[in-house]
């Protein structure tokens, strides 16, 4: 039995990790959302980011804080090329068929990542990356609480973009009923690749908020994917609030799997979650399209 | 880079551009694959099959690099005089990771033609890799694996030449006792931290069964993932539980990110004394976190510092702008060992080669072993060393008669 | 009955390979080739016949490898018994999570996000149990005889792989010509037509998971058997459930020889990429994915659609 004065500060942790869990999955709850796309290349493009965020600080020293002004837009329009060009163009065919281009994706950014930037691991170093914040009698690590607001932030973003804004509606039409949307004059292409801007663009504000806390090397996305994937559904498809809830519960129950079970074996409680939401409320906790 | 290192299977790599190029499913009904002469010198052929791609690249890429430097230096020193000054040649692949592409690549490069193969860098891979050469009797030597089932297996064809888990767990705790005792013996728990797959969990086990012999309880033995991101739970239990000494078994990223949360969380062992830390003797590490770094012990593969040959080649290497880790002097010694066999036997007959690895003496090593002799294939010179990070430099601190520097035990707060 | 005499004529023609063929290499390929064939083939009985795409086929494939090695390793059994035992473990799993899956109404994309799931979870729980051997795995000892399900030489090797692949398909072929295929067939192109017809969609399915699992599980035991090693990344990691879906859309998703045309095609495509690009790390696989964006792009049926294809085009030609 774990002792009781570490369950709260393990409880807060969860919930700080949860939160940079769920700024990886607002991008791909957005993408399956509205393109209904099993996004396998979501990992190598946080990894692209994060090399982005790397090189700008060692390149050009700008901070991974800094860099949000950037990477983003960085990101978006990495997406939405990706997207127009790439993965719209089998879209047309079949579900399997955007599967293996997404897979497909993965395995060229990831090699031509090995290629171009060698496999060793790289970190970002900033005058606070040892800092932490007292609350409650935990040690809070300054970067992830940070990452916390972010997340809470991009979320905010996120939601006012879908229900004020145009491209939004536009988006939100998109998702509910396709065939209608272009009937009525929305350019559904544009629309699509906007989305999927969108959502990788929010792997660039991911990055920036994760760096400080990480490293980055090739193979680093794969340790997200799954993650992201299990908040998705818990959060329900589409749903920005619920990818942040679902991020931050996914987060405490990691911590607590971890105490009670052990570390390797407490993952379980994450597929667990996943398995017994698929299973018993599929749409998510907050289900429903964007 | 040297330029005579080459892809294996010119023929075969001519031939299946032209197959594939005109039909699809070109393989039937063609025995073996025309063999071209090629109007050039012999060379020694060398296998060096790692996993440049994948989640241990970064292991893989140094082993590489370390085997290139020893062909190189090899080749500059005048090749294999006992044959006429022949030259060494590299026959890269790349196992991704992956025993059973390993294996593949054994078998392409037996097919084409080769002296000898220096792989895996992990144990699984060494394992497929070293099978599947025993099956043609081609002298297949370990680099680093270090699991013990490897020379365990009987196999004739495959050698290590550096240590195995079981003797670097034992080295470890001797060491350890060694260090508490001269201390006053301030430590009497401790907890393990291990990844969990082959040589974590082989290492923790040996470590759990071994400490409680010299005095030391273990609390609590934690097992963590590949890829772990957080530690900040492993550390809050560290904390909870208290022990006097934290020891790790991890790759790089892992013991990176464990140090980083020991400081931020405020955790303060008696020491931190690692076996098998992915990082805690690496030169990256304590240049990019010195304070993170100070202080810690590790038991792992080390080269001799009072050698010449070794200092010599850690300038080379360094020159190149490589970090001089253990991957690269491993898999130098491997290829350099495998190589003055060949030396030895004076030809490149396997059973000669195989013979002459078997009965080795050989001693240009610039590790910290004793004398070299081959026991079911196994150096049992082979030892590893205890580090410790002191002043931002990594010094040997056991065994006595190679060591560079004291141990400072426990950590001063 | 004409695609049953091309698959058998097909198979004895391979059959008679190692006979010509003494190169290793070539054999190693052609083992490789059927094996990945093998592992397509079974994700394309739940897949292309029961329209359900799996991300987890890994779960069996593993279960088949483990049952095998665990019954030698740790209870002495003749391999040939862990031969039965992992396949129908590797079934019991199958029935298993279709059971749960289908029970309720997962289909699409959930139903592969679940199965993902499930081999993510077997890979957890095979890491932390002893009798898997944990996270040290489990080596087989080496014991070259047929009594141990090992081979001296590459050709029986070779002769094993064949029968599997064999065995698995001639299964799809009967799944086109048998009432419980058609009935899978027909669930997969409409459930609630089916339903309404009056077919059990629940035992179907169920039956159609089972058989694919229990040809994974083949694939796994022979895995064991050829490399002697297995831990659970190896056994239940993604790699596996991805060489599985891999092939058989590639090749033709639903086809009975989709899968070793995708199997015989990506296995070039990787020789060729190493074989030219070999020594830069990471330019071979990057090659290796980019062809396969292109294929997709340009081939939505996989290649068996190929000949699909241009019989329309030609027929339409000749009407117009």
């Amino acid at each position: 039995m774990p002792d009781i004065a570490i369950l709260l500060p393990s409880v807060l942790n969860g919930i700080t990790t949860g939160a940079l869990y769920a700024l990886v999955a607002l991008g791909l709850t957005l993408i399956y959302g509205v393109l209904h796309i099993i996004n396998f290349a979501h990992g190598s493009l946080l990894m692209l980011a994060l090399y982005g965020v790397y090189f700008l600080a060692v390149g050009l020293g700008v901070g991974p804080y800094q860099a949000l002004v950037l990477m983003p837009i960085a990101m978006f329009a990495v997406g939405y090329l990706l997207q127009r060009f790439v993965i719209g163009k089998a879209s047309h065919a079949r579900d399997e068929n955007i599967l293996l281009v997404t897979l497909g994706l993965s395995i060229v950014i990831e090699n031509l990542a090995v290629y171009f930037f060698r496999s060793d691991t790289r970190i970002v170093d900033t005058p606070w990356s040892f800092e932490v914040v007292e609350f409650l009698g935990a040690f809070l690590p300054l970067p992830k609480v940070i990452a916390f607001f972010g997340a809470l932030a991009t979320a905010a973003a996120l939601w006012v973009l879908m229900t004020r804004t145009e491209l939004g509606r536009a988006i939100r039409a998109v998702a509910k009923e396709r065939k209608g949307a272009r009937l009525v004059g929305i350019d559904v292409e544009h629309v699509y690749a906007m989305s999927f801007g969108i959502g990788i663009g929010c792997l660039g504000i991911a990055a920036c908020l994760l760096m400080p806390s990480y490293y980055v090397t090739p193979q680093v996305g794969h340790g997200f994917v799954l993650i992201a994937f299990t908040i998705v559904v818990l959060g329900g498809m589409g749903s920005f609030v619920g990818a942040l809830i679902g991020g931050l519960i996914i987060g405490v129950v990691e911590s607590l799997g971890g105490l009670f079970l052990g570390e390797s074996l407490g993952q379980i409680g994450i597929f667990a979650i996943f398995i017994l939401i698929l299973l018993f409320r599929p749409t998510g906790l907050l289900g429903h399209k964007v | 880079m040297a330029d005579n290192r080459k892809t294996d299977g010119l023929t075969k790599r001519t031939f299946l551009t032209a197959a594939g190029a005109t039909a699809l499913g070109a393989a039937t009904g063609v025995t073996g694959f025309p063999s071209v002469l090629r109007a050039q010198e012999k060379t020694v052929k060398i296998g060096l099959i790692h996993p440049v791609t994948g989640f241990i690249a970064f292991s893989g890429t140094q082993c590489r690099e370390g085997g290139l430097m020893a062909i190189e230096d090899i080749n500059k020193a005048g090749g294999i005089k006992s044959l006429g000054g022949a030259k060494l040649e590299a026959v890269l692949a790349d196992s991704q990771g992956k025993p059973d592409i390993g294996a593949a690549e054994v078998a392409k490069m037996v097919e084409g033609g080769i002296d000898g193969i220096v792989a895996g860098y992990s144990s699984a891979i060494s394992l497929a890799t070293s099978q599947e050469a025993a099956k043609s009797n081609t002298p297949h030597v370990v680099d680093v694996g270090v699991s013990d089932q490897i020379v365990q297996r009987g196999l004739k064809n495959t050698f290590r030449f550096g240590p195995g888990y079981g003797v670097i767990a034992k080295f470890a705790v001797d060491n350890l006792d060694k260090i508490n005792k001269a201390a006053g013996s301030p430590a009497k728990t401790a907890m393990i931290i291990h990844e969990e797959s082959l040589f974590g969990t082989g290492t923790a086990g040996l470590l759990q069964k071994e400490l409680p012999n010299i005095g030391i309880e273990v609390v609590d033995v934690i097992k963590h993932a590949n890829p772990t991101r957080d530690f900040t739970n492993i550390a809050l239990q560290i904390k909870s539980k208290n022990p006097d000494l934290i020891i790790p078994a991890q790759y790089f990223n892992e013991y990176v990110l464990l140090a980083r949360t020991l400081r931020q969380q405020k955790v303060q062992p008696k020491g931190i004394y690692s076996v098998l830390g992915g990082a805690a003797s690496n030169y990256k590490f304590v240049k990019e976190f010195p304070d993170a770094a100070e202080y810690i012990m590790d038991c792992n593969h080390w080269f001799n510092p009072k050698s010449d040959i070794a200092l010599q080649r850690k300038k080379e290497a360094e020159a190149k702008g490589l970090f001089y880790t253990y991957e690269v002097f491993l898999t130098y010694n491997a290829v350099a060992y495998l190589a003055d066999a060949i030396e030895r036997a004076g030809s490149t007959d396997k059973d000669a080669v195989i013979a002459a690895l078997a009965d080795s003496t050989w001693d240009k090593h610039g590790m910290p072993y004793g004398p070299t002799k081959i026991v079911d294939g196994q150096n049992t010179g082979a030892q590893p060393v205890d580090t410790q990070v002191l002043k931002g430099d990594i010094e040997v601190i056991f065994p006595e008669e190679f060591a560079s520097a004291s141990p400072v035990f426990p950590m001063p707060s | 009955m004409r695609n049953l005499a091309i698959l058998v004529g097909l198979f004895v023609v391979l059959g008679a390979l190692p006979v010509f063929i003494q190169s290793d290499v070539w054999l190693n390929s052609l083992i490789m080739i059927l094996f990945v064939a093998l592992l397509g083939q079974a994700w394309n009985i739940l897949a292309g016949y029961g329209g359900q795409f799996s991300f987890g086929h890994a779960a069996f494939f593993g279960t088949g490898a483990y049952g095998v090695a665990v019954l030698q390793v740790q209870l002495g059994l003749s391999p040939w018994i862990g031969l039965v035992v992992g396949v129908a473990a590797a079934g019991l799993v199958a029935a298993f999570i279709g059971a749960v899956s289908f029970r309720y109404g997962l289909r699409g994309s959930y139903f592969a996000l679940v199965t993902l799931a499930f081999a993510e979870v077997l890979r957890i729980l095979s890491n932390s149990v002893p009798f898997t051997g944990a996270g040290v795995g489990i080596l087989i000892p080496l014991e070259p005889g047929l009594a141990h399900l090992q081979f001296t030489s590459k050709a029986g090797y070779y002769w094993l792989i064949w029968a599997m692949a064999l065995a698995a398909f001639l299964a799809a072929w009967w799944l086109n010509n048998s009432r419980f295929g058609a009935r899978l067939m027909a669930v997969r192109d409409n459930e609630d037509a089916a339903r309404a017809l009056g077919v059990s969609a629940f035992r179907i399915k169920l039956g159609g998971i089972v058989l694919s699992g229990c040809f994974s599980g083949l694939a796994g035991v022979f895995y064991a058997q050829y490399y002697l090693y297995l831990d659970p990344g190896i056994a239940y990691g993604p790699a596996i459930s991805v060489e599985s879906l891999l092939v058989p859309i590639v090749g033709g998703i639903g086809t009975l020889f989709g899968p070793l045309l995708g199997a015989v095609t990506l296995h070039i495509l990787s020789e060729i990429t190493r074989d030219i690009f070999g020594d830069a790390p990471g330019i071979s696989l990057a090659i290796y994915g980019a062809v396969l964006i292109v294929i997709v792009l340009f081939l939505p049926r996989g290649l068996a659609g190929l000949g699909r294809i241009s019989a329309r085009r030609l027929l339409s030609r000749r009407s117009a």
